[in-house]
């Protein structure tokens, strides 16, 4: 079914410049499959290599966190809004 | 776990007969005839001791608004200089603060605004040996940082020593902003057990922030320090709060605290401060790989041989609006794009690539070496260097 992903900032750089995609999938494992199938740069960016979420990317199903759910394995209904929330640090943002 | 008796701010040094003079009372007075406030509150802010870490971005609206409202005592840390970049959103300073240090700058605006309070200026870099000391004379804790080492350092002492810790981060057109080590709250590392590793920081192609957006997430900082102080309202416990300038939309997730949380959870592992740099930046097989070897050339040569006629190829691999600020009339691929347009270039020619300030244009340099190009050289400093040593008309940005 449908699922909205919502794309943080730092990552729209990956997705095409857009700040939500629309994936079919049950699960957050299979939206999140679905979404670095159609954007391939943005797997390094949530995976590491063994396939696990990196610890920085939290992902939400609406307002919950998946690692209080059911991890990837977390069912999605449709109208669901998937968030990934990485962790951003800028203060005074200093550029390198 | 959010409670509405708020955190124990000044239990012990509160003054019995703390009073408001004359004075005081016209300043606050637009405090005083609120409920909310009143003189109760008032002098519960005079009490307090607030420590705020960073006079940057979110540090000014926040120095400034405690410092408006009467928090009694303002701690502020910070080791930086004010610098010409600063002041698109760093509202504490004023151009002509520009190369004075931070702390200075800020404590004198301060102290300006608020005669009537103590303002207690650390010039220094927030570090695990002097962390715990800093902190333990303060009742709250405010995070107005720019790097992960010290967000996690900031987190693990505000938990050692059981204080609040207001946090704000931005990020471009992005803020997050939610108040961790509240008693029976999630802290930073139940959010974020690990920081991202290196290599996968945003560059400075990506960085950047819109100058309003630190003083949006700033001043929410403030109002939560003041309910934190007045122990009135919702405390942002629990609830991680995301503001999106560009949609002009706030959302709100929620924050649970991990038992398993190395910090804070019910069998820490972290007892004490450990050394944020590395925790932050080496971390094995996910360090960045750093490019080496690869061939460079200064300005000044690439200077002498462009007078001297030398048919070179410049390609520029910054992005299309760093191109519009000053560019040397370079070929433009961006870096991202370079893999699928590497066929617009001619390896029969002599090419000399350059970004900023030399790093991302020595990644550019590495994968067409690798793709086949042999005669090409990366501008050692970028366009940074040819500035400095070639033509001072070229901005810096």
């Amino acid at each position: 079914m449908p699922v909205k992903v919502m794309i943080p900032t730092p990552l729209r750089a990956y997705s095409g410049k857009q700040d939500s995609v629309q994936v079919q999938a049950g699960t957050v494992g299979e939206a999140l499959s679905a979404l670095t199938t159609q954007f391939g740069e943005l797997k390094k960016h949530l995976f590491s290599d063994d396939g696990k979420l990196r610890s920085f990317v939290n992902v939400y199903v609406n307002d919950e966190d998946i690692r209080y759910m059911q991890k990837d394995q977390t069912k999605v209904k449709e109208g669901d809004t998937i968030s990934i929330v990485p962790s951003i640090a800028g203060g005074s943002v200093v550029a390198s | 776990m959010a409670t509405k008796t708020g955190v124990p701010v000044a239990p012990a040094s509160m003054q019995r007969g703390a009073t408001l003079s004359k004075e005081e009372i016209l300043r606050y007075s637009r405090h005083l005839i609120m409920p909310e406030v009143g003189m109760e509150g008032q002098l519960k802010l005079k009490q307090a001791k607030v420590l705020c870490i960073g006079t940057g971005g979110l540090g000014a609206p926040l120095g400034l608004y405690l410092a408006a409202a009467g928090v009694g005592r303002i701690g502020i840390v910070d080791f930086d200089v004010v610098d010409n970049t600063n002041l698109q959103r760093q509202v504490l300073f004023s151009t002509t603060d520009v190369g004075r240090p931070k702390i200075q700058a800020a404590a004198d605006r301060l102290r300006g605004l608020n005669p009537d309070i103590q303002i207690d200026a650390y010039e220094t870099n927030l570090s695990s040996e002097n962390a715990l000391d800093l902190f333990k004379d303060y009742d709250i804790i405010v995070d107005g940082t720019d790097n992960f080492p010290t967000r996690y350092l900031v987190n693990d002492a505000c938990i050692l020593l059981g204080k609040p810790n207001v946090y704000g981060s931005i990020f471009r057109f992005d803020g997050q902003i939610t108040v961790f080590g509240y008693p029976g709250g999630p802290c930073y590392r139940c959010l974020y057990p690990e920081p991202p590793p290196p290599g996968l920081v945003p560059s400075c192609a990506e960085g950047g922030v819109l100058g309003v957006l630190p003083g949006i997430v700033g001043t929410i900082q403030a109002a939560e320090t003041l309910k934190l102080i007045l122990g009135k309202g919702e405390p942002l416990v629990g609830r991680l709060l995301l503001f999106d300038a560009l949609g002009m939309k706030f959302r709100e997730l929620k924050l649970r605290k991990n038992p398993e949380c190395p910090v804070c959870g019910e069998h820490p592992t972290v007892t004490k401060l450990i050394d944020y740099v590395q925790f932050c930046g080496i971390r094995g097989e996910e360090a960045p790989t750093t490019v080496t070897n690869i061939p460079e050339i200064t300005p000044r040569d690439l200077k002498a041989r462009l007078d001297r006629g030398d048919d070179l190829y410049i390609l520029d691999v910054r992005e299309p609006h760093e191109y519009q600020i000053c560019n040397l009339g370079g070929h433009l691929i961006p870096l991202g794009e370079l893999s699928r347009r590497a066929a617009e270039l001619d390896s029969s020619k002599e090419i000399v690539a350059h970004c900023r300030s030399g790093k991302r244009s020595a990644e550019a340099v590495d994968f067409l070496r690798k793709a086949g190009f042999k005669k090409i050289w990366n501008l050692k400093g970028g366009i940074l260097a040819w500035s400095d040593e070639v033509d001072s008309s070229v901005p810096k940005y």
